[in-house]
């Protein structure tokens, strides 16, 4: 596993332009968070972990440095999906689980602008799961933000992909039958070439995800663990808890040691898979070095493997960004080849291409 | 020898053999060599529901219908003058559709015990006297070919494939058409394998010197010139040209264009030949399903592209959501319809006109938009500029229902002067609207009630836009009951307001007196059309009229059904333009429907609009 051939072509960050903006006009406005927030009411449930991302978000737009006119957010249905209003860019709140497929048609024929799909676990996994994953495979150019709360907040609290099994709901009074998705491996296992988790409540490492997602070029995905506190609470409180949090979190750092807490770190298992030990028993050389930019999606995978048994050590952070070819990009290259290959594009003359013939 | 020539004025032949043997290329061909010749024409393709049903079977069936004359005609022809059958299951599947006395030429090479009893005949039909109300020429097509091709370098299996290409010269003799354009395509077409191209011009060729030399055809036929008003012409289907249509309104608007697309039968063909057309700043996205094809196409309208999405019946419906969503968020969407033969999977290769009432009210709530109908295959080139015209202009989605008769039949076309098209540019917003110096996406332009289209990359006039009902004006979140009111009345009144922009009604009545109007929609104005021509042939005293707009109607359609004692509308459906209009105006209409998944036949038509004559009187 990764150790000694380590890699580290990617280039990005340090100030400059962010690669997945390179085509985006840089804004010459100083702006403020203030300046991305909308004239409307703010209207999630008092405590709503939506109201921290929010935040972080409106706090991060300015060092994007891109035009607020420039910046497009497009979402779907459910609690999470109102953000594009309570943003003063430009937005379509569109329909449940298609803000993929929209983006889609908007960044792949826009590549001047900033585009962002905010969505949820029921949203993009289950209703609009299709779009996601192609959107994904397909790397359009484009930012997807998943908030799960692990539960149906807008139709009032029934199960959802990402609850556990035997999760009692509204709908499941007797249990969930369904066994959950891993937002982070489906996202892997459908090719993305980006792919982080972070948390609500940690604005500094949201910030410092959403960083890295804007920096990727091409499609990221950005699983966010969301607390409801109306119909899930505290789902997700032993990684917030003060005490308990830094021995149950992997915190993901490129080219350094897996580590949870001071004791355990990650290492390689019998057959391959990654496990977590104790480091007084495999020693400190046998830790593996967080490598995001492993081309084969198989580490990545295997780290995204680690969230269970529940609560026990959850990876967050960046688990890969590896660079490929954009749709969007390969798209205009067509585009431009065609128009190179085969001259002027005259409308008279196609209409008269083929066989023809005169009366008269 | 010099055969005798016969002139006729109009001929109807159909080619039929297995899926395998070429038989859409030898009608593409044979219909090139006419349209090049100067006749009207008009095309019929038959294609077999499965890709490849197994050889020698009935399911595996393609045929070709052509109906070339020396005057203007208006359908690819109810009934076959010449069959040409290449083999048992080729005459079995087609032989009920030919008329006594027509001739039937079969490839007697094919007719073997296994391949006969294969489709159930059990005896040989060309020799039992079962034909016997036909003119049957016995041709071993086949073993002539190989015979010809034997010099050449290439497989028996080769030589036999090019058994079509000896079809296409025996009938280009007979009905003396030009051959240069065959041999310049077959030389295109094979330019890599020039063996191939050899053995091909052979066969074309002794096709042609068998009909000169045989005395089994004693005469050919001569077909005039039709006499068509001047100008340049080709001969056009309806899918390509409504993907000229789609591309010429790229243009006209100025708006590059975006095509969100799902695979789906018999709409592909604009998808496939879009995205031959990159250099026009085409933009083709074949999505993972019909509902990321039209969200796609949707997202790049709010972009500012020329946002189209092509599909079949079982394709609109799943994007029923997302119309719902262009209706309110208010922005241009093209959406094309190619209807075929439902409910669900239906008859995916048969035409039908059955999702008119999907189009009008397919979606949940009052979600009203505009339809137009193309009336044959070189009108969809002018539906799609009309529906681009609509689109951009009202901010709207527009659905286009054309349907698979128009989508893979053809017609000769005049092709249009590009100076003489509309000028579609869109004035796009780039200052603020409001009165306190702010945007407002939804404050509407008084006169067409349209709401102002601003891009983003537009500084200050950032705005959201979604799904949820809008405040009037700011299109802010709006649950307030006066504001929805409103709301659903302004995008009803914008739509209804249409009418007052597109052509009026244009009625067929040139004795100025007659007491019943056929009226139709879309791909039947053809089989009216030629239906409306014999009744009046015979004496009768008959109207037509044809609907391209279906959403709104015209605004002289009221007057115009007033004006007739009785109206027949021949649908291919239950009766959906029917219902539409009894629920408009109030007026009695009589409804003539047939769902065969076949175009109308002219004669059973004019046999209707005769009765209803008759009745009348
Ligand atoms: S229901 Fe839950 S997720 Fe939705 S706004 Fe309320 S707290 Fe937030």
């Amino acid at each position: 596993m990764p150790s000694e051939n380590f890699s580290d072509a990617h280039a990005g960050g340090n100030g400059a332009v962010p690669n997945g903006l390179k085509l985006v006009p840089r804004s010459d406005v100083e702006y403020k968070m203030k300046d991305f927030k909308s004239d409307q009411d703010v209207r999630w449930c008092p405590g709503c972990g939506d109201y921290a991302i929010l935040a972080a978000f409106q706090g991060f737009l300015p060092e994007l440095g891109v035009p607020r006119e420039n910046i497009v957010i497009v979402s779907g249905i459910g609690c999470s999906s109102r953000f594009p209003y309570y943003l003063s860019t430009y937005g379509m709140h569109s329909i449940h689980g298609r803000a993929p497929a929209i983006a889609t048609g908007l960044a792949s024929s826009r590549p001047d602008l900033s585009v962002w799909v905010i969505t949820g676990d029921g949203d993009g996994l289950s209703i609009g799961g299709n779009h996601l994953i192609h959107a994904l495979r397909r790397n359009v150019n484009i930012n997807v933000l998943l908030f799960n709360n692990r539960i149906y907040g807008l139709t009032k609290g029934q199960y959802s992909p990402t609850s556990e099994t035997g999760m009692v709901t509204r709908s499941s009074p007797m249990g969930s039958l369904d066994s959950p998705f891993n937002p982070v491996s489906l996202a892997l296992g459908a090719e993305a070439g980006f792919v982080a988790r972070t948390i609500d409540s940690d604005r500094k490492h949201v910030t410092s995800v959403l960083r890295a997602a804007a920096d990727h070029e091409g499609a990221s995905f950005v699983e966010i663990y969301q607390n409801c506190p109306v119909f899930n609470d505290d789902a997700f409180q032993p990684l917030k808890d003060q005490e308990e949090r830094d021995s149950r979190l992997l915190r993901l750092e490129h080219g350094e040691p897996l580590r949870v807490g001071a004791d355990r770190g990650v290492v390689v298992g019998d057959h391959g898979e990654l496990t977590v030990a104790d480091i007084a028993e495999v020693g400190e050389d046998r830790l593996v070095r967080h490598d995001a930019h492993r081309a084969d999606p198989g580490y990545a995978f295997a780290l995204s493997r680690l969230d269970q048994p529940a609560f026990e050590h959850v990876p967050v952070g960046v688990f890969r960004d590896v660079q490929r070819p954009t749709y969007d990009g390969l798209m205009a290259e067509q585009l431009a080849t065609a128009g190179a290959d085969q001259g002027e594009a005259d409308l008279a003359s196609l209409l008269t291409s083929g066989d023809t013939w005169t009366v008269g | 020898m010099t055969k005798e020539v016969k002139q006729v004025d109009r001929v109807i032949i159909r080619i039929a053999g297995d899926s395998g043997d070429g038989m859409q290329l030898t009608g593409d061909r044979f219909t090139q060599e006419t349209a090049s010749f100067g006749n009207d024409l008009s095309t019929l393709p038959n294609f077999p529901a499965e890709i490849r049903a197994p050889a020698g079977t009935l399911p595996g069936v393609s045929s070709f219908q052509l109906h070339f004359a020396d005057h203007d005609i208006m359908t690819p022809g109810d009934a076959p003058n010449v069959l040409v059958a290449m083999n048992p299951a080729a005459l079995k599947a087609n032989v009920e559709d030919v008329p006594k006395g027509a001739t039937i030429i079969a490839n007697t090479d094919e007719f073997t015990k296994r391949s006969l009893t294969k489709v159930g005949y059990e005896s040989d039909p060309l020799e039992d006297g079962s034909l016997g109300e036909f003119k049957v020429s016995r041709v071993p097509l086949t073993s002539l070919t190989v015979k010809a091709l034997e010099e050449f370098d290439i497989s028996k299996k080769e030589a036999q494939r090019a058994k079509n290409m000896f079809a296409l010269g025996l009938l280009s003799w007979m009905y003396n058409r030009p051959t240069e354009g065959t041999r310049d395509f077959l030389k295109s077409k094979f330019a890599s394998k020039p063996e191939i191209l050899e053995a091909n011009l052979a066969a074309f060729n002794a096709g042609w010197n068998f009909g000169e030399t045989t005395e089994d055809f004693a005469v050919s036929y001569e077909v005039k010139p039709a006499e068509l008003a001047p100008g340049t012409y080709r001969n056009i289907t309806g899918n390509l040209a409504l993907s000229y249509g789609l591309i010429a309104g790229s243009r006209l608007s100025g708006l590059s264009l975006f095509l969100g697309s799902y695979p789906i039968t018999p709409a592909s063909d604009v998808l496939h030949e879009l995205s031959k057309h990159k250099r026009f700043g085409v933009r083709t996205f074949q999505a993972e399903d019909e509902i990321s094809g039209v969200g796609a196409a949707l997202g790049a309208a709010f972009g500012g592209s020329l946002g189209v999405t092509t599909t079949s019946g079982p394709g609109m419906v799943l994007k029923a959501e997302t119309l719902g969503l262009a209706v309110t968020t208010e922005l241009p969407l093209l959406v094309i319809d190619v209807q075929r033969a439902g409910p669900s999977t239906g008859m995916p290769t048969k035409t039908e006109q059955g999702d008119l009432l999907m189009a009008m009210f397919g979606r949940n709530g009052e979600s009203p938009l505009p339809v137009l109908a193309p009336r044959s295959p070189s009108d969809c080139f002018d539906i799609a500029i009309e529906a681009t015209r609509i689109a951009t202009k009202y901010r709207t989605p527009v659905v286009v229902l054309s349907d698979g008769y128009l989508a893979n039949g053809s017609e000769p076309w005049r092709i249009p002067d590009v100076s003489g098209l509309p000028d579609l540019t869109v004035p796009f917003s780039t200052e603020p609207n409001g009165d306190n110096g702010e945007f407002l996406p939804y404050r509407r332009d008084p006169e067409t009630l349209a709401r102002p289209w601003a891009l983003p990359g537009t500084p200050g006039l950032e705005h959201r836009i979604g799904g949820i009902e809008k405040s009037d004006g700011t299109g802010n979140i709006s649950y307030s009951p006066a504001n929805h009111d409103l709301m659903v009345r302004s995008r009803q009144g914008k739509i209804d307001g249409i009418a007052r922009d597109i052509e009026d009604l244009q009625v067929d009545d040139p004795t100025g007196d007659a007491d019943v109007l056929v009226l139709g929609w879309g791909g039947t104005y053809g089989s009216i059309g030629a239906a409306v021509r014999r009744v009046r042939r015979a004496g009768g005293r008959v109207a037509q009229a044809h609907l391209r707009h279906l959403n709104p109607f015209p605004q002289n359609l009221g007057e115009v059904l007033g004006r007739y004692d009785r109206v027949l509308v021949p649908e291919i459906n239950l009766g959906q333009l029917a219902l539409l209009l009894r629920g408009k105006f109030l007026v009695d209409i009589i409804s003539y429907t047939k769902v065969r998944g076949l175009p109308f036949k002219a004669e059973e038509l004019a046999g209707v609009v005769q009765e209803v004559i008759d009745r009348a009187e």
